[in-house]
């Protein structure tokens, strides 16, 4: 089992990925400059957080036409699994493997706050030893955080169970009052119809430690080295 | 020989930046402003080896592949001689 973590000019958590994967997961895990194309020795990749090419034109936007993007597609293609973390979840909507888009937040401010979320299905990689209802405290930090889709879209991820994480107040319940950026139905992450590839506005990798307020962000990362261990 | 593209987010995309510029100019005293919406101009320089008609193609294309977002944005490309 072995991780990478993408490196675009401009990204600023992919050291706290890799310490997340070394030291929580305890599995070998890789930096991936990304001009780099080669993918075939790795089972997972995370597209970290961060400002890549500083977030000019739209977040996300100019990171898609980075080399190594051409070899994630594949890569997702293949069924191998990708995790893209704030500024990661950007560039994988930009890229066209999630659906929808990332605007500006809608009260405008960068927010950088704990906030808490509702895993809202086990049945995907990234949450399988999490309980469905699950509420999880973790940190966002972005001022493009505020998730968009049309009518269709919407209702295929509701449909397809796509939506994984809905921001939430802290006993749970998903309302206005709970929704920090504005995003429609409260959506913090979504995966693919594969479910192979997950986008999620928040940080569990920052999440992982209770030093660091917080260590509910460790499940996530469990449930795919579980996922990879039971395909290997 | 010049290429314009404007941005602009599609009517139904909330534009918070928008909504904040118009609530200023009003502070200000602006009057009679129904909606501000705020979008994205790009000048393009071209070095003449493309006839307008190929130059158009290509605007537009990179307009739409790269400039907009077609999820959240309209863009309208203009060429000068």
């Amino acid at each position: 089992m072995k991780f990478g973590v993408i490196v675009f000019p401009g990204s600023n958590c992919d050291h706290d990925a890799y310490h997340v994967i070394s030291k929580h997961v305890g599995q070998p895990v890789d930096f991936i400059w990304h001009r780099d194309t080669d993918l075939s020795t790795y089972d997972a990749v995370i597209l970290p957080g961060g400002f890549s090419y500083g977030d000019y034109l739209r977040a996300g936007a100019l990171a898609r036409f980075s080399p190594v993007m051409n070899s994630v597609k594949k890569f997702a293609e293949s069924g191998r699994f990708v995790l893209g973390i704030c500024n990661g979840f950007q560039i994988l909507c930009e890229a066209g493997l999630l659906p929808g888009a990332l605007i500006r937040n809608r009260d405008l401010h960068f927010i950088c706050e704990h906030i808490y979320v509702r895993v809202e299905t086990s049945d995907s990689p990234f949450t399988n030893e999490l309980k469905k209802g699950t509420v999880l405290r973790v940190p966002i930090a972005h001022a493009e955080g505020n998730y968009i889709c049309d009518d269709n879209t919407l209702a295929e991820l509701q449909r397809e169970d796509r939506i994984v994480f809905r921001y939430c107040e802290p006993d749970g319940s998903v309302t206005d009052a709970g929704n920090p950026n504005g995003s429609r139905d409260n959506i913090a992450g979504i995966c693919n119809r594969e479910r192979n590839v997950l986008g999620l506005m928040p940080h569990p990798e920052r999440a992982c430690e209770d030093l660091l307020g917080s260590s509910d962000g460790r499940d996530i990362f469990s449930s795919l080295a579980a996922t990879l261990a039971a395909a290997v | 020989m010049k290429a314009k593209v404007y941005v602009n987010l599609k009517s139904g995309v909330l534009d918070p930046q928008g909504k904040a510029i118009q609530h200023s100019v009003e502070l200000l005293g602006f009057s009679g402003i129904a909606d501000v919406r705020q979008g994205k101009y790009f000048e393009i320089s071209l070095d003449g080896s493309m006839d307008n008609e190929r130059a158009r193609q290509s605007i537009e294309k990179m307009a739409r592949e790269v400039l907009s977002n077609p999820i959240i944005e309209d863009y309208r490309v203009e060429i000068e001689a």
